[in-house]
């Protein structure tokens, strides 16, 4: 599950975590992509991108308030659902509603 | 070394004078506001090179003193009752973030009504905090708890913030002799804080991140075991400082207590009356004993096993209470007994709620809590109610 290193007080989370490292005498992490780890379970829905209908507007881009929506070099997008919390907003904000929030 | 007639106060501003913190953020609060004032008076006649922020509230003054102190700082901070209610989340956020910061409490009533006099409840309000709680029992006590307070905070195996704890008034704003040690032997005692971990933009780390629920409780397991580590450090802090100072601390402190059937327990400033009343008991046939209890977290249960375990009743005159519960102390002194000796061998422990918002208690209150714990020897009793 996970590896400890107790001369360190150094903990290495498991391997769905991609933070390097973990204190568990300081809480102190090193930074670095989800640190905290996975936040997808704090979602209920989930936004699902309609891409025929995506305007590539990347105000989703913009707007996603935990930068879990990553603009590729088309400008379209897409949703990193190991982080993305589903809060909303991009489905609120997209103005060609492409994109729609659906029950896990 | 000189000695000097000093308030509690000045006891404590020339402790942190001696300590060197970088840093030093307060906000004023009777009785803690002439610990700030001496302070701020040896900043600005530059006997002591602190950074002082000035800040708008406790809540403030201890974040400051988290933030200076994450980034490798010694700090000091103090505050009084309501003052440090206000503090209370970031005084739990300092010991979680394993920050040795280092406060005075001038103890106070707690409101409402207004009382700005002496009681420890606020003192007690925190011990599930993760502090570190020294009580002084006078004016040298708080100066040498104070210097050995970052001596215990920062050694690498505790790395949690310490509490010096006096009586407000009775203490704070009473002068007595104090011996001060020499600048140089303080500057060799405590040496430089070093931090395993601080902010430092060439290393960068997240401070304070989320944790999931899988190492949370070790997290808080760790705390714990540093928490019992510091009993030996602070046991060894106090053989060093000894040396230095020739005064000798320890967990508590026991009096007439070796033959004793009778034992007084009492912590801060009174415990000189109940070391008087348990003299006047001797001298009545009484073999009367007084336990002081200096350090309350880590909480002394072994040293308390040991000191109460032959006595035939405990007598725990505290000023504080859990309203519902009864004397804070006195539970945890049944606690210990009760899990060291067994429900047969354990003294009867009896608790008094007295001395709230700065009654006095005199040693014929004392020796009159013990005539009642001899009578009624079970549960917790009020003493000192005006009966209106």
């Amino acid at each position: 599950m996970a590896d400890k290193d107790e001369s360190s007080n150094y903990i290495v989370p498991a391997a769905d975590s991609k933070s390097k490292a973990l204190l568990l005498r300081y809480p102190i992490s090193l930074p670095d992509f989800g640190s905290g780890g996975k936040t997808n379970q704090w979602r209920l829905q989930m936004p699902v991108i309609d891409q025929d209908k995506c305007i590539k507007c990347i105000i989703c881009w913009a707007d996603c308030p935990e930068a879990t929506i990553h603009r590729k070099s088309d400008d379209s997008v897409e949703i990193n659902y190991d982080y993305c919390k589903g809060c909303g907003i991009c489905a609120n904000e997209c103005p060609t509603k492409a994109i729609r929030m659906v029950d896990e | 070394m000189q000695t000097k007639v000093i308030t509690g106060s000045r006891s404590v501003a020339t402790a942190v004078m001696l300590a060197k913190p970088e840093v030093i953020a307060a906000y004023p609060v009777t009785p803690q506001t002439e610990i700030v004032e001496d302070i701020a008076t040896f900043i600005e006649e530059k006997r002591l090179g602190s950074r002082f922020i000035k800040v708008d509230s406790e809540h403030s003054a201890m974040g400051a003193c988290i933030g200076a102190s994450s980034a490798g700082a010694r700090t000091f901070t103090a505050t009084s009752s309501q003052g440090l209610l206000y503090m209370d989340e970031v005084v739990h956020w300092a010991a979680h973030a394993r920050l040795p910061i280092v406060m005075a409490v001038a103890t106070r009533a707690l409101a409402a009504p207004w009382s700005i006099l002496n009681e420890h409840t606020d003192f007690m309000t925190q011990l599930t905090s993760g502090w570190i709680q020294i009580m002084a029992e006078n004016n040298q006590d708080a100066l040498d708890s104070m210097l050995q307070a970052y001596k215990i905070g920062e050694d690498p195996r505790v790395t949690l913030p310490v509490m010096v704890g006096l009586d407000g008034f009775i203490l704070t704003h009473t002068s007595m002799p104090v011996e001060i040690p020499e600048q140089a032997d303080i500057d060799s005692f405590l040496g430089e804080r070093k931090p395993e971990f601080e902010i430092d933009v060439e290393r960068p780390f997240t401070f304070g991140n989320v944790i999931d629920e899988r190492y949370y409780i070790d997290m808080r397991h760790k705390m714990f075991e540093s928490m019992q580590a510091a009993k030996e450090v602070i046991g060894s802090v106090s053989n060093e400082y000894k040396r230095l100072a020739g005064r000798e601390y320890s967990m508590l402190e026991c009096y007439n207590c070796d033959d004793a059937e009778h034992i007084i327990v009492s912590i801060g400033a009174s415990s000189g009356d109940a070391r008087e009343a348990s003299d006047r008991l001797r001298k009545e046939g009484v073999k009367a004993g007084a336990v002081r209890i200096r350090v309350i977290r880590p909480f002394p249960s072994e040293e308390i096993a040991k000191a109460l375990g032959g006595a035939e009743t405990v007598t725990v005159v505290e000023r504080s209470l859990s309203v519902g519960g009864g004397n804070i102390l006195a539970h945890e002194i049944r606690s210990a007994l009760y899990s060291a000796h067994g429900p047969e061998e354990a003294p009867f422990v009896k608790g008094f709620i007295t001395g709230l918002g700065g009654k006095d208690i005199t040693p014929n209150d004392y020796i009159n809590m013990v005539g009642i714990t001899r009578e009624r020897p079970t549960g917790d009793e009020w003493f000192g109610l005006t009966g209106g």
